[in-house]
Parts: C-alpha cells; sequence; structure tokens
C-alpha cells in the first residue's frame, strides 16, 4: 500500500467501472462461453416414443471440433487466408514504415498532401473499398486494364483481395508509425549527419531500429486483422465467381450458422478461430519481444 | 551552410503512395458524373457533364421509396450514439483503473488487456447466437449495444489518465474538502478530453465501418447501416450491370461527408496515444 492516494475513492471507482464490467459480461464473456457450451451440442433427432419427431440438443463431446478439422474446407480456407496475408501483412509493414521514414526526410516536398491523401482510405469503410476496387478490378470498368489482367481469377483474386485490405489499413499504420519517428530524440540524427551519415543511412540505420517496437505492433496488428478477414471477399464475392461462400474461416463460421443452419458448427469454428488469434498473437509478440531484445 | 534543394527520392515516393490511395476515390467522383451508357462508353478519367451527376444521385435517393436516406440516418444513429456511449464508459472505466485501487481492480485490469487480444469481430457470430437465444436480435439495441464496450479504448483511457491526471491535483482539491465525484467531473474529465476525442474518433469510424455485426443481427432492410445497405443493393443489382451507377453514386456519398469530417478533424487525433501507449 505505498500508493496511498489510490484507495480514496469510496464508491466511485466501483460506479465508474459498474457499466463497463456489466456491458463486458454480457456481450464479450457469456458470447464466448456460449459459442464454448454450444460447440459441444448437437441436435439429436426425435425416435418417436415419447410425443414425436422433435430434435432434442444434446451432448455430443468433441464432434463438432474433429468435424471442423477433418473437413478438407476448413484447411483450404486456412491456405487460402494464409495465402493473402503473405501479400498483405508484408505490403502493409513495408509500405507503412517506407512512408513513415520519407515523411521524416529532410527536404522532402509535398508531406502534408501526401500524408493527408494515404491516411484518407481509413476513412473508408471496408465494404465501400471493396465495391470501389470492385468497380476498378471490372473489365467493364475498369481504369487500370482489367480488360487485360484477370483480377478476378483463381489466382489474381488472392491479390486484389490483399490489395483492398492493404489500402485500407496503410495509412493509418503509417500515422502511427510517423507519430513513432517524431517522437524519437533528434540529437541522435543530428549526431549522425555530423558523422557524415547520409539521409537514407540515417534512416536505415538509426531510426529503423529506434522504431522496431512500433514496426512490430504494426505488425502485430496487421496479422490478427487477416484472421478477421470477412468484409472484403464477402462484397467482392458477387462479382468473383473465384470467391465461395467459405472462402476464408470467418465466412466459413458465417456459413456454417446461417446459410447451413448448423449453429452447433458455427459455434466449433468461431471458437477455434479465436484461439487460433489467440496463439497468432501469443507468437507474433513473443518474436516481436525477441527481436526487440537482440538489438 | 545548409542546401535547400528537394530530395526527389522520398518526394516521389510519397507522391506515388498518394496516387495510390487517391486515385480510385478520384475515378469514383469522376464515375458518378456518368450515366450506365457513359460509364461504359467514355474515357474512364475524364468526367461527363450531361447532367448525369444528378439523375445518379436521384435514382439513388429515390430507390425502394427512399431507403438509402434511412441507411444513412441508421449509420449516424449506431456511430453517433455508439461512439459517444462507449467513449463515455471507457473514459469512466479508465480514469477508475487508472487513479484508483480497489477490489478486483487488477483482476479486471488484467481481463481488459487479454479482451484487447481478442478482436470483438470474432465474437459477433457467438454475440448472434446469444441474443437469438433471448430474442433480442433484429433492432437497433442488437447493434449498438455489443459495440458500447471496447476494451481497448478502455485501456488507453486507463494509460492516459495515469499519465495525465496528477495525484497532487486530486489531493488538493480533496484537502479543499471536493468529493470524488466532483474532482472526477471537474478534474479528470477535464484533463483527458484529448483521449477522449481519439478515443471517440477511433470508436465512431469502428462501428461506421462495421459490417459483420449488423449483418447476422439485421433481417429488416429499414435498420440497415450504410455497409450493409450497400452491400444488399450489390447483391440486387450485382448481376446487372444497368444498375452500376446507382451503386456507384452510392459508394460516392458513403465516402466524401466522412472523408471531409476526418481529414478536417486531423488535428485532434492523438495517435501517439497508440503507438507510446501499446508496448509488446
Amino acid at each position: 500500500m505505498s500508493r496511498p492516494t489510490r484507495q480514496y475513492g469510496g464508491f466511485l471507482p466501483a460506479v465508474l467501472v459498474t457499466p463497463a464490467v456489466v456491458l463486458l459480461a454480457l456481450f464479450t464473456v457469456a458470447p464466448a462461453i456460449y459459442a464454448v457450451f454450444l460447440s459441444f451440442r448437437r441436435l439429436k433427432v426425435g425416435r418417436g416414443l415419447l410425443g414425436g419427431g422433435k430434435p432434442t440438443e444434446v451432448w455430443t463431446g468433441l464432434a463438432n471440433y474433429t468435424a471442423a478439422l477433418s473437413d478438407h474446407e476448413f484447411w483450404a480456407s486456412l491456405g487460402r487466408m494464409l495465402l493473402i496475408a503473405a501479400f498483405g501483412v508484408p505490403a502493409t509493414v513495408v509500405l507503412a514504415t517506407v512512408f513513415a521514414l520519407c515523411l521524416d526526410a529532410k527536404r522532402a516536398r509535398l508531406t502534408g498532401f501526401a500524408r493527408l491523401a494515404i491516411f484518407l482510405p481509413y476513412a473508408v469503410p471496408g465494404v465501400v473499398a471493396s465495391l470501389l476496387w470492385g468497380f476498378m478490378y471490372l473489365p467493364a470498368t475498369s481504369p487500370i486494364g482489367g480488360g487485360v489482367i484477370d483480377y478476378f481469377g483463381t489466382k489474381g483474386i488472392f491479390f486484389s483481395v490483399a490489395n483492398v485490405a492493404v489500402w485500407g489499413v496503410v495509412g493509418f499504420n503509417m500515422v502511427i508509425l510517423y507519430t513513432t519517428v517524431r517522437s524519437l530524440p533528434r540529437e541522435l540524427f543530428e549526431a549522425a549527419e555530423l558523422d557524415g551519415a547520409s539521409e537514407f543511412q540515417i534512416a536505415v540505420r538509426v531510426k529503423l531500429p529506434l522504431m522496431a517496437p512500433a514496426v512490430a505492433m504494426v505488425a502485430l496488428f496487421s496479422v490478427i486483422g487477416a484472421l478477421q478477414l470477412f468484409n472484403e471477399p464477402t462484397t467482392l464475392k458477387p462479382l468473383a465467381n473465384a470467391i465461395s461462400s467459405t472462402w476464408v474461416p470467418l465466412m466459413r463460421a458465417y456459413t456454417d450458422a446461417f446459410v447451413d443452419n448448423s449453429i452447433y458448427e458455427g459455434a466449433a469454428t468461431s471458437f477455434l478461430l479465436i484461439l487460433m488469434t489467440v496463439a497468432a498473437t501469443v507468437v507474433v509478440s513473443a518474436v516481436g519481444r525477441r527481436i526487440g531484445r537482440a538489438r | 551552410m545548409r542546401q535547400q534543394r528537394t530530395r526527389w527520392v522520398p518526394t516521389l515516393i510519397l507522391l506515388i503512395g498518394a496516387l495510390y490511395c487517391v486515385l480510385p476515390v478520384l475515378w469514383i467522383v469522376i464515375a458518378s458524373t456518368k450515366t450506365n451508357d457513359e460509364l461504359f462508353s467514355t474515357a474512364p478519367f475524364v468526367p461527363v457533364f450531361n447532367g448525369g451527376f444528378w439523375s445518379n444521385l436521384d435514382a439513388l435517393f429515390s430507390y425502394n421509396h427512399g431507403i438509402f436516406g434511412r441507411w444513412v440516418l441508421n449509420s449516424v444513429i449506431y456511430a453517433v450514439g455508439g461512439g459517444l456511449l462507449s467513449t463515455a464508459i471507457a473514459g469512466a472505466a479508465g480514469y477508475a483503473l487508472g487513479k484508483y485501487r480497489f477490489t478486483g481492480s487488477v483482476v479486471l485490469f488484467r481481463t481488459i488487456v487479454a479482451a484487447v487480444l481478442l478482436p470483438q469481430i470474432l465474437l459477433a457470430v457467438p454475440q448472434f447466437l446469444l441474443l437469438a437465444k433471448v430474442g433480442m436480435t433484429n433492432n437497433y439495441a442488437a447493434v449498438l449495444l455489443p459495440q458500447l464496450v471496447s476494451p481497448f479504448a478502455i485501456y488507453l483511457c486507463k494509460i492516459y489518465a495515469e499519465a495525465s491526471v496528477p495525484d497532487e491535483i486530486m489531493e488538493a482539491a480533496r484537502i479543499d474538502g471536493g468529493s470524488e465525484w466532483r474532482i472526477f467531473r471537474l478534474v479528470g474529465a477535464p484533463l483527458m478530453l484529448p483521449a477522449l476525442v481519439t478515443v471517440f474518433l477511433l470508436q465512431f469510424i469502428g462501428i461506421w465501418n462495421n459490417f459483420l455485426l449488423p449483418f447476422v443481427m439485421i433481417n429488416d432492410d429499414h435498420l440497415y447501416p450504410l455497409t450493409l445497405g450497400l452491400y444488399g443493393l450489390m447483391i440486387i443489382t450485382g448481376g446487372q450491370a444497368a444498375q452500376y451507377s446507382i451503386v456507384i453514386a452510392g459508394v460516392l456519398v458513403s465516402i466524401v461527408p466522412l472523408a471531409i469530417l476526418f481529414l478536417s478533424l486531423q488535428r485532434y487525433w492523438k495517435l501517439d496515444l497508440i503507438s507510446g501507449g501499446v508496448k509488446l
């Protein structure tokens, strides 16, 4: 109890956190627990001995999980998501870092305009961005050679979806990284300049290592973002035959629960996704910490 | 003597980046001036001034008895209402966690940090299953309630309260006889205002852009937000190229006001809150 000021407060702190606690319990914890509960249940069709064929809910153990995990399509949807992430995550991280460093470079011009322009897509909802790019890709309306390049082909589609996602988030990440560079001590750069380092060397050898934790954070957000991929492929689906209704994992969870009316398998898929997100977060942040320590 | 020459490499890289981000929006602005026939027959980046713009807007807002206006209004209700409420809830909780120690405060904060790592969007299907069980889907509350609490917003507010509301000022106010509530209202809340504005903008954009939650919760198209409405419009008209101009006008109307609003509010964004607040 070394910080006495923190102990006063009477009922106030409890009152202040109550709305947040109640809402967290009702809309984060309870749905997660309910999803876990449902994922171990299934419908059993009645035999008609006692009052007819009304299906009843029974425990089913891990059946829903083994069904999902042994389903080829589940792994295929994960693979497609990873392929999009393999384009999208490095592109987001590299572009955001390069733009942030260029904004901070001495005597670069038009930085105010560029900052606003690159940030602009953040104000565009994912669904709207997908429609926007959908028209850019569509052969009939494409101003970027959609008549020649097949943006909706079985291979091109991965690039096309990743591009919409990168377009939407690169500006936000750039601003985060730019704020980080601006907060670094200027004397370091001036000292490097006096030592004869070029602007490029200062950016790569001095600024970049100091930005590393923020770059790792941007990478983590991008990986988590990839696991949540849903809006872009769902919106592009009416335009692109290559996108199926179970194209990425979250689309599959939706299709399970709403199209196939199998809420039990939908719950199992949702919970598997949550587990994978937690695992990805732990791995990426552990790697980030190790890189940070190595420096 | 420093030379004042422009550095061309970073300037050029930034210009290419700006072009990449702006061109699709510019194309939509230009495409919205064209009727459907002109869309396919004229050069892509040359606008047409034959009244196509107004006839497209007219077609959009009169579509299905003016339902598009209703979608705009719904998005405003969801984003402004949800944004304000969730900011107030996060601000209050963040202040309490940052400035007081009370029963369960450590456990609560750890739970919130864990919840930050759990993307809310993955909970949309479970949230629907639970709300459907108690018959609470397909209304405004079904979309608003799950978005009222954001662990990330609480986390940011806690960090900011710790850093920007000095214990000394609170202590001085106590000695002057101020109640804890008065101290929160007159000292804590005003000092946290910059963080609250940023949190509001983040929440506003998050809710405005949300698609999956209304997608699973809402059946009635009168309750759709813009994102869902435009998606529905695309599904309905997607097969027919004759309807593209309506969707293009809808895309334009949903981008431009928000873009102007947010670019003009840019100096209120305190994103260093995020880059400084989150440590791996």
